[in-house]
């Protein structure tokens, strides 16, 4: 499954490489998110290996930032404590180089606008390919807002995953959809990331208008935290997202239960 | 870009020059652009105006007095200094003249619920004050560093119905505060208003929060034309966020020979990291919204602003501020926490006025300036709030 080139010399995208693969499998993805830097950088990255030896199909990493708007209380937790462990870009990027070496599993990073724009949204770019990034979700950047950074991640192969929101309407999710790349992000809730008792979107219009304006695959993140959950989620959609439900248990340092929870999960979205 | 235009910013993007736009999750677009929407139509709406200004005069207590502090002048020995009376607003602050509007707005919008960040507690007392009057459910973002030094206004938003959120995160301050009123606005969007207290946060914020912060400079300049028969030659104010620097400044942006300046908290120094001087110290980047000039380490991560007047300690800066710097229409300098303190005390037994922390470090600016101008100089400086929620502080 490992294949870096195709004919031209340009690099396949391993996230629609695994998408293509999935499809044929008659699965849905599981996305599975980890705050970088947490407990270590070293820990982390043998984490996103484990993860994905278990059934994470892509690894979202999130680049910890001061002041993470759109988090919930256990990644806000997660990405304070990294920051106190000094963690940096350039610390998530020689991460991502090492995992990279031994896993050919896509890798999104999740930052938010400002810590990349520090560096330069081209160096950035530049050095996250080189270092073997697949996308970027920037949850504080709209569309409005995302032409510099498209513009320089375009060059480089890097996708840029866009989200969509219950609030964007019909002309927004058409705009948003035309600009995507890699796959569509749909925020399951109007709120921060974190598990949740159940979720009251109507994700079937939701989903449903997003369709109409792409083929693109179609993944739904915030407040999943358990297989029913993500079961009852996966005909919607082609992946989700598990995020605070296992940040929650590496935090707990329960990693065998974090491992256990992706075997569960990717079990229940793949026997549809 | 020439001096005339600086009253057509923002654009229709919502920047001032390179700084402002809008950074904030998806979820947050379609309410930003419906605010942006609904605004600019009440702007021209005569019976919004009409209401606004009735409860800016019967409620509030406006027009302000622009004092002629005799005593002060004196003392100092050169330009003859005014004091625009702010801290004689309802509530003790400016901050009222922006929630009233806000608040009008959110009611004509059909919001029940308002939110809010505040840092000395005066925007949270005007937020409170504004949801009591006209009927709004509301709850207020504070940091737990600021609820222990700003105790008297968290009992006065209590006693005005609202409930007090304390935030622990970070530096427990104004902006950890913002963070949380944020994740709250993003999580109840519909039912929710987020009455944003300076001209920070995501366009349109930055332009309405000025807009409604203007009848400060709009009423200076016919005061000190009754009073002096010409315009200033300096107008100073502090500046944390930036709002009512902003609300005085924005009048006279095009009236070249009116010097204006801006007073940043150098806290414990420059050279510390204990300060709160963006505008001074910061370097562009994106912090709550907003494009604009921030306090930041190399790597991108926001640094916990410090200044002893709660109100000041934020790492950012309204984006028309970053603006007016790059400009160069505006000077940015800056007053230590002693600097202050000794204003604070100056202004309370010379004049008989007790200004805010806040205010001090505008007074602080005019005491360096005013002995080294003539007799026949004017400056006018903004006593932006009183200094009751102070006492315990100095």
């Amino acid at each position: 499954m490992w294949i870096p080139f195709e004919k031209g010399g340009y690099m396949v995208s391993r996230i629609k490489e695994r998408f293509k693969v999935l499809k044929e499998r008659g699965e849905k993805a599981l996305v599975a998110f980890i705050t970088g830097g947490y407990p270590s950088l070293e820990v982390a990255g043998q984490m996103v290996l484990g993860l994905a030896e278990c059934g994470a199909d892509i690894i979202e990493i999130g680049v910890p930032f001061s002041d993470p708007i759109a988090d919930g209380p256990v990644i806000q937790t997660a990405s304070y404590r990294a920051l106190q462990g000094g963690v940096t870009v350039a610390g998530i990027l020689e991460m991502v180089r090492r995992v990279r070496q031994q896993s050919p599993v896509p890798l999104v990073l999740m930052s938010y606008y400002n810590p990349i724009l520090q560096m330069g949204l081209h160096e950035f770019c530049r050095q996250a390919a080189q270092s073997g990034v697949d996308g970027l979700i920037i949850p504080d950047l709209p569309m409005e807002e995302s032409v510099p950074l498209l513009q320089a991640a375009e060059p480089e192969g890097i996708d840029v995953v866009p989200l969509v929101a219950p609030t964007s309407n019909r002309e927004r999710i058409a705009a948003i959809c035309a600009q995507a790349r890699g796959f569509v992000y749909c925020v399951s809730v109007t709120g921060v990331t974190g598990e949740r008792e159940e979720i009251n979107t109507d994700l079937a219009s939701l989903t449903g208008s997003i369709r109409q304006c792409t083929d693109l695959p179609l993944v739904i993140g915030f407040g999943v935290g358990n297989a029913a959950t993500a079961r009852h989620l996966a005909p919607l959609c082609d992946g989700v997202v598990v995020g605070s439900a296992l940040m929650r248990l590496i935090m707990e340092d329960s990693f065998d239960r974090a491992r256990e929870l992706v075997r569960e999960i990717k079990s229940a979205i793949s026997r549809q | 870009m020439s001096i005339n235009s600086f009253h057509a910013l923002p654009d229709e993007r919502g920047y001032f020059g390179d700084y402002g736009g809008r950074f904030v999750p998806e979820t947050l677009m379609p309410s930003l652009l419906e605010l942006e929407a609904f605004y600019v139509r009440l702007k021209c709406d005569e019976s919004f105006q009409e209401e606004l200004v009735h409860y800016l005069k019967h409620y509030v207590g406006r027009p302000t007095p622009l004092y002629f502090a005799s005593r002060l002048t004196a003392s100092l020995g050169g330009a003859r200094i005014y004091l625009k009376r702010e801290d004689l607003n309802h509530t003790g602050s400016h901050k009222i003249n922006n929630t009233l509007g806000q608040g009008l707005l959110a009611k004509r919008m059909g919001k029940r619920r308002i939110i809010a960040e505040t840092g000395a507690g005066q925007h949270g007392v005007a937020t409170a004050t504004a949801a009591s009057l006209l009927g709004f459910e509301c709850e207020i973002y504070m940091g737990e560093e600021d609820i222990m030094r700003q105790g008297l206004n968290v009992k006065r938003m209590e006693l005005l119905g609202a409930k007090v959120n304390p935030v622990y995160s970070g530096g427990r301050t104004l902006k950890d505060a913002m963070n949380e009123a944020i994740r709250d606005w993003v999580t109840n969007v519909d039912s929710t208003y987020y009455l944003l207290g300076s001209v920070g946060g995501p366009h349109p914020y930055p332009m309405m929060v000025r807009d409604f912060q203007s009848i400060i400079g709009r009423e200076t300049r016919q005061q000190i034309m009754e009073a002096e028969s010409r315009l200033p030659d300096y107008i100073v104010a502090c500046v944390g966020g930036g709002s009512n620097a902003m609300g005085i400044f924005h009048p006279f942006l095009n009236d070249g020979e009116v010097k204006l300046i801006g007073v940043e908290a150098a806290g414990r120094g420059l050279q510390s990291d204990k300060h709160a001087a963006t505008l001074n110290c910061g370097r562009p980047g994106t912090l709550h919204g907003s494009y604009s000039l921030v306090l930041q380490n190399g790597d991108g991560q926001i640094q916990n602003a410090y200044s002893i007047a709660a109100g000041l300690d934020y790492p950012g800066v309204g984006p028309e501020h970053a603006y007016l710097l790059k400009s160069g229409r505006v000077t940015y300098t800056t007053a230590h926490d002693d600097d202050a303190l000794e204003a604070f005390y100056l202004l309370s037994r010379m004049e008989g006025i007790i200004p805010a922390l806040e205010s001090a470090h505008a007074l602080a600016e005019v005491i360096r300036l005013a002995p080294t101008l003539p007799r026949e100089a004017v400056i006018v400086v903004n006593l932006s709030g009183r200094g009751d929620k102070d006492v315990d502080s100095v």
